[in-house]
């Protein structure tokens, strides 16, 4: 995510990871969203969460629905293959892509119109299926780039710019996410960046479905008193559960936390994630504690965030389909084609 | 009462039965028999969209001469279910046959007196042997093929063997069947002598062909064609090529070594989901295929638009049935031909192929990838229920072993290293195909964005509308060059020198074969061209311009082919004289004969006044 286009020269002091890249090399193209819109706090801290994790920016395909999230892929990691598919429909095109080539990451981003209602079919089911990848829904409550119309995850009694009352019951696609099958879900708000990007990187590196709801305002029409995805709302009623930290192999512990309050969770790639918990019953390896935990706090206006839940012995949709290791895009005719003595065997039994 | 009918290797036998009894299986035997006799046949299931209990009905023509579409007419008719009765009755050709179980009585008005009776009071003998009901139910099948095949003079050898071949797993069931089988052997020898005209005799016409059905041949061609992705909804009658699918690769595609499928398939949520998978597989380099028929192609239009102008490769199987909206289900039609010429809003045109049968199936399913991915596009293999969900009689498949696939315009790692230019949609070979990358291919070059709404050449957003024509321009170009590589047209010319021609595609070719070969007899001749696919060539337009008359042959009410040869060719309508049967039945070579000969003796007696 850019806000202004930057001169091509780069700095010989910037910042580089163990790959000897920039900051720079997982940016995109100029952003066309409003300023101060969430979606492009969430661009930056994808930006920077492969950059932190080292990723090589190709090896990550980049999906998205339709609308504003959905226009956010151009706006980061400009190496990477981008798909801006149809309304609702990035869950099954990832899915193909990804039953074609396992070894990429995925990462779909969509918003909480294309998600919650048109394509809400495709994201539970994407999830059951248990495809690997980091799906981050970017909602703000409204149709953006439709001009402030309710979406199917505002709260009942929100506000539209208007003065109009949303009377429907809200959808909650992370209690969703949890209630088919997703193997690590969180929640944040992109007004914090230091709670996103650990999320984001731990999510990567989990092997299963992950879904990463982010409450991302809409400075346009979604923004104003009375919204209940408004800035100042969000703030005041978030409730963090936990912060995290991804810690490599060798990382040294820097900072100190009162004993019974931190936990430390290894990753399948040897680092692992430090929770450092702010409510200390909470357990995000607990599902169903998760799920009545996050209907409680729902119910009493507070936005639960962070590690909400994290299956450790997490596998995903090619397991179940049992595919060979190689990528199913790499096979050729002779992996692929029986052959003629194949075929006059099958002749000979239709006889 | 008419003579009885009296024929050797030409008749046709209609069974009558209840959905789920059973009699499915029991009925094919009988007409693979006739085959392992050397005699042609040409089967055809007629049933409901029901599970259990509703009317089902197996035909089975026998055809010396080798014709294999439907005849038309029945001359003996297998009664088992009370339910069609009458209507059964009623379909007996004069001087034909009803076979029918007589252990109840039923009263003479609901007989013909032109028809002749063979009474066997099957109930009676299954009971009196076996006491488990769904024994009787079964059994009661077998002892009918046994008592038809004493009847017609199928070798009981031929029988016992295939019952042998079809337990060959279950032996235990071998011995019962053929117990049940000689029970009607013997009665219909003691008790039915001389009552049937109809016989089968040895003879060698079928040669080295298989007996195979579409949806079968389908899955097949998918496999060698090299799909790895299948995505797909159930819904009839497309299910069993996703389910032949599976079956072929768990057979053919799992490495010996470590037991993991070298494929993967996934039944998806609904059809939407099903082509979205399928597009964004064929994104990342695999091939790709879903199954489905009308309902599921109306569901998945906007999809299809954007895999046309994000020039994706993905193949789509349509297995058509009889429309509109829920339609006939289990009933054959060539109705979905516009849905899938021109699918999705906007400007689009879509590659479509039109298997004569499963043979040409097998070819087409696996070319249709080659094609996929040399155009970059969806291509439609056109088929439908007729050939997929019934056994047919066609050449053996074939293969060869040399062949590669076409994986069409791929930019790898080393052409970028090299230095090669790479805008997505860029035509720099001048058949307007551009290069692709596939992703993850190459650290620093190559990436691209994928998306549906307009871009220029380089694959960037814009808005500006001469860079949004020049690729709109260039897809009709790429359109072009799509003629050039899709399956000619088969052109037959006449023995002799005529004005008329006729126009067919699909599973209408064998009624064709047969009303040609009929008309030829009559004097009538007619030259005649196959479609294969869409779009057409110049051979196509140059036929019709060659000829006054065109007899358009097709299986859907608004002649459909009609509407895109028109279209498509810049031909005059009026040269065009549709001959359309879409009642949900295969079209016969009856139909096309009376419509062909009506009109031709008409006009010949016009220009005699």
């Amino acid at each position: 995510m850019t806000y202004i286009v930057k001169p091509k020269l780069r700095h010989p002091a910037l910042p580089v990871n163990k790959l000897g890249f920039t900051h720079r090399d997982y940016e995109g193209t100029v952003s066309t969203l409003c300023a101060g819109c969430g979606h492009d706090s969430i661009s930056a801290a994808i930006i920077q969460a492969c950059f932190e994790l080292a990723i090589e920016p190709h090896r990550v395909a980049k999906l998205s629905g339709i609308g504003c999230s959905s226009k956010t892929p151009t706006y980061f990691l400009g190496q990477s293959h981008g798909f801006n598919s149809v309304h609702g429909r990035m869950p099954s095109v990832l899915t193909g892509a990804n039953m074609a080539n396992k070894d990429l990451i995925y990462l779909g981003v969509s918003g909480d119109g294309d998600s919650a209602s048109i394509g809400l079919g495709q994201f539970v089911h994407c999830i059951r299926r248990g495809v690997n990848m980091v799906y981050i829904c970017e909602n703000n409550g409204v149709y953006g780039l439709t001009k402030g119309q309710f979406s199917a995850t505002a709260d009942k009694g929100s506000k539209s710019k208007g003065g109009a009352s949303n009377m429907d019951t809200p959808l909650d696609l992370a209690s969703m996410a949890m209630m088919v099958g997703a193997s690590f879900v969180g929640r944040s708000f992109s007004g914090d960046k230091e709670q996103m990007v650990p999320l984001i990187m731990a999510a990567m590196r989990h092997p299963g479905p992950c879904f990463i709801d982010i409450v991302s305002p809409c400075v346009a029409f979604n923004n104003h008193a009375g919204s209940t995805k408004a800035y100042d709302f969000v703030r005041a009623h978030n409730e963090a559960v936990n912060r995290l930290d991804i810690m490599e192999p060798r990382d040294p512990i820097t900072v100190e936390y009162a004993p019974g309050t931190t936990e430390e969770v290894a990753l399948h790639d040897g680092s692992s994630l430090r929770l450092a918990k702010l409510d200390a019953d909470y357990d995000p390896s607990d599902r169903i504690m998760a799920m009545a935990y996050l209907q409680a706090k729902a119910a009493r206006n507070e936005l639960v965030t962070g590690l909400i839940y994290m299956d450790r012995h997490a596998t995903d949709m090619h397991a179940n389909l049992n595919t060979v290791d190689v990528p199913l895009n790499g096979l050729s005719e002779k992996d692929l084609c029986p052959g003629t003595k194949a075929l006059d065997a099958f002749n000979a039994s239709h006889r | 009462m008419p003579t009885p009918v009296k024929s050797i290797n030409d008749f046709v036998v209609k069974f009558a039965n209840v959905n789920g009894s059973g009699s499915a299986s029991a009925n094919e035997m009988f007409a693979r028999s006739i085959l392992r006799m050397g005699v042609p046949v040409a089967s055809r299931n007629i049933f409901p969209s029901n599970i259990q209990g509703l009317p089902t009905w197996y035909e089975v023509r026998v055809s010396g001469h080798g014709w294999l579409g439907r005849r038309g007419g029945v001359d003996l008719m297998v009664a088992m279910n009370p339910q069609t009765w009458d209507k059964d009755v009623a379909s007996v050709d004069p001087g034909g046959y009803l076979f029918y179980d007589s252990s109840r009585p039923i009263p003479a008005s609901k007989f013909r007196d032109d028809i002749n009776v063979i009474r066997m009071p099957l109930t009676e003998i299954c009971n009196a042997v076996y006491s488990d009901p769904r024994q009787r139910q079964l059994f009661k099948n077998i002892i009918y093929i046994g008592a038809l095949a004493q009847l017609l003079g199928i070798e009981p050898d031929v029988l016992e063997n295939l019952i042998g071949e079809q337990y060959k797993s279950k032996p235990a069931l071998i011995a019962p069947n053929h117990q049940a089988l000689r029970m009607g052997h013997d009665y219909a020898r003691d008790n039915l002598a001389g009552a049937c005209g109809l016989k089968v005799t040895r003879a060698d016409g079928v040669k080295d062909r298989i007996f195979v059905n579409g949806n079968d041949a389908a899955g097949l061609g998918c496999v060698y064609g090299g799909a790895t992705v299948a995505a797909w909804y159930p819904i009839t009658p497309s299910t069993s090529v996703a389910e032949a699918f599976a079956k072929h690769c768990k057979k053919y595609r799992v490495d010996p070594a470590t037991g993991k499928n070298k494929f993967a398939i996934v039944q998806a949520e609904d059809e939407i989901s099903a082509i979205g998978a399928v597009i964004g597989a064929g994104w990342n380099g695999a091939r790709a295929f879903t199954a489905t028929s009308g309902p599921g192609v109306s569901l998945m239009q906007e999809f299809l638009g954007l895999a046309y102008f994000a020039e994706i490769p993905m193949v789509l199987i349509d297995v058509q049935r009889g429309g509109p909206s829920t339609g006939m289900p289990t009933r054959t039609q060539q109705a979905d031909l516009i849905l899938a010429a021109y699918a999705s809003h906007g400007d689009t045109k879509h590659v479509m192929l039109f298997p004569q049968d499963p043979r040409e199936l097998f070819e087409f399913a696996a070319q249709a990838f080659d094609l996929a991915e040399r155009l970059q596009t969806p291509i439609f293999v056109m088929e439908d229920l007729d050939i997929g969900m019934n056994e047919w009689l066609c050449e053996p498949f074939a293969w060869d072993d040399a062949r590669k696939y076409d994986r069409g315009k791929i930019m790898t790692a080393d052409d970028l290293d090299a230095g090669k230019l790479f805008g997505r949609y860029l035509d720099v070979d001048g058949d307007a195909i551009g290069y692709r990358t596939l992703p993850g291919t190459h650290p620093s070059k190559g990436a691209y964005f994928t998306r549906g709404s307009s871009h220029d050449k380089m694959a960037k957003y814009t808005e500006e509308g001469d860079a949004y024509q020049e690729v709109m321009q260039r897809l009709l170009r790429k359109f072009e060059t799509a003629k050039s590589l899709v399956p000619a047209p088969v052109i037959h010319q006449a023995a002799e020198k005529t004005g008329y021609g006729v126009i067919y595609f699909g599973s209408t070719a064998p009624a064709m074969d047969e009303a040609l070969a009929a008309l030829k007899e009559e004097g009538l001749h007619l030259n005649t061209l196959r479609l294969r696919a869409f779009p057409f060539s110049e051979a196509v337009s140059d036929f019709i311009n060659a000829h006054e008359q065109i007899f358009l042959v097709e299986q859907n009410r608004d002649a459909q082919m009609r509407m895109l040869l028109v279209n498509e060719c810049g031909v005059d309508p009026a040269r065009f004289i549709s001959i359309l049967n879409y009642d949900g039945t295969p079209i016969t070579a009856r139909f096309i004969i009376s419509q062909i000969a009506g009109r031709m003796t008409m006009t010949s007696r016009e220009a005699a006044e």
